[in-house]
């Protein structure tokens, strides 16, 4: 299970919508809990590289995630997991994103950009050992509002209305 | 030196975020750390012994691919190396 802040999830959703119709992507920062999972208490944007087919495709420069390594360090963090979106395109993993996975252990998180307008958000956890036996599972997002309850009601009643 | 570790190589350090190693050159480096941690070396290099792929390696803000000497970059104890994944993708094969 993925644990997650309601405001950061909002807030990779909405980058999604920023950057459409091209792919946004980010890095997760939090803490692997064992027998729990990946609790994320921080997001971090990156760039896309890719400004070449930035539509279909997500690239972080290993600069910036030297950059975001360091920033995790410095907080007590670590790196674990990504984001990134799918403009008009299904939550879903494809090859390439799966091809191109290798922080096993992390979670991966995909939003489908529909119009502009960011629709699903699925969680994607690579496990495995290594490249020969690697997998992605179906991972459940807990979305937590425990910290800043009153906010976060109001954004849910927002949304019923 | 200090190397840092990505989350899914510190199954094999014991956990470390950052293991430090002995070694005049990047590739010494490299070469001792696979002896501490023997476990890594699958997960660094191809069986031919090359650097996989899609490992990044930075000495201090550098990528290694794009100095002159490459492996062969001499190292201080003060300089650092990062091991870094590379992080990619896209909706479409
Ligand atoms: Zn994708």
């Amino acid at each position: 299970m993925l644990r997650i802040h309601y405001d950061d999830y909002e807030s990779l959703r909405t980058h999604g919508e920023e950057t459409y119709p091209n792919e946004c992507c980010g890095v997760l920062l939090g803490k692997n809990i064992a027998g729990e999972g990946n609790h994320v208490r921080q997001i971090v944007r990156a760039g896309n590289t890719r400004t070449d087919s930035a539509h279909n495709r997500y690239h972080i420069a290993p600069q910036e995630l030297v950059k975001i390594q360091r920033q995790a360090r410095g907080l007590g963090l670590d790196i674990v997991g990504f984001y990134h979106s799918h403009p008009d395109h299904p939550a879903q993993w494809s090859k390439t994103d799966f091809a191109e996975a290798h922080w096993l252990g992390c979670s991966y998180i995909i939003t489908s950009v529909d119009q502009g307008k960011a629709v699903l958000t699925n969680s994607f956890l690579l496990t495995g050992t290594g490249e020969d036996d690697k997998n992605f599972e179906d991972e459940p997002i807990q979305i937590d509002i425990a910290t800043h309850v009153a906010e976060a009601e109001a954004h849910n009643q927002k949304g019923q209305e | 030196m200090n190397i840092h570790i990505p989350t899914p190589l510190r199954a094999y350090t014991g956990g470390l975020e950052t293991v430090s190693v002995a070694g005049a050159t990047v590739n010494a480096v490299f070469q001792q750390l696979t002896v501490q941690y023997p476990d890594i070396k699958q997960h660094l290099f191809t069986p031919e012994g090359k650097l996989r792929s899609f490992v990044n390696v930075y000495l201090n803000d550098d990528d290694l691919r794009y100095l002159p000497n490459k492996e062969e970059t001499a190292v201080t104890e003060f300089d650092e190396l990062t091991i870094i994944p590379s992080i990619a993708g896209g909706k479409s094969c």
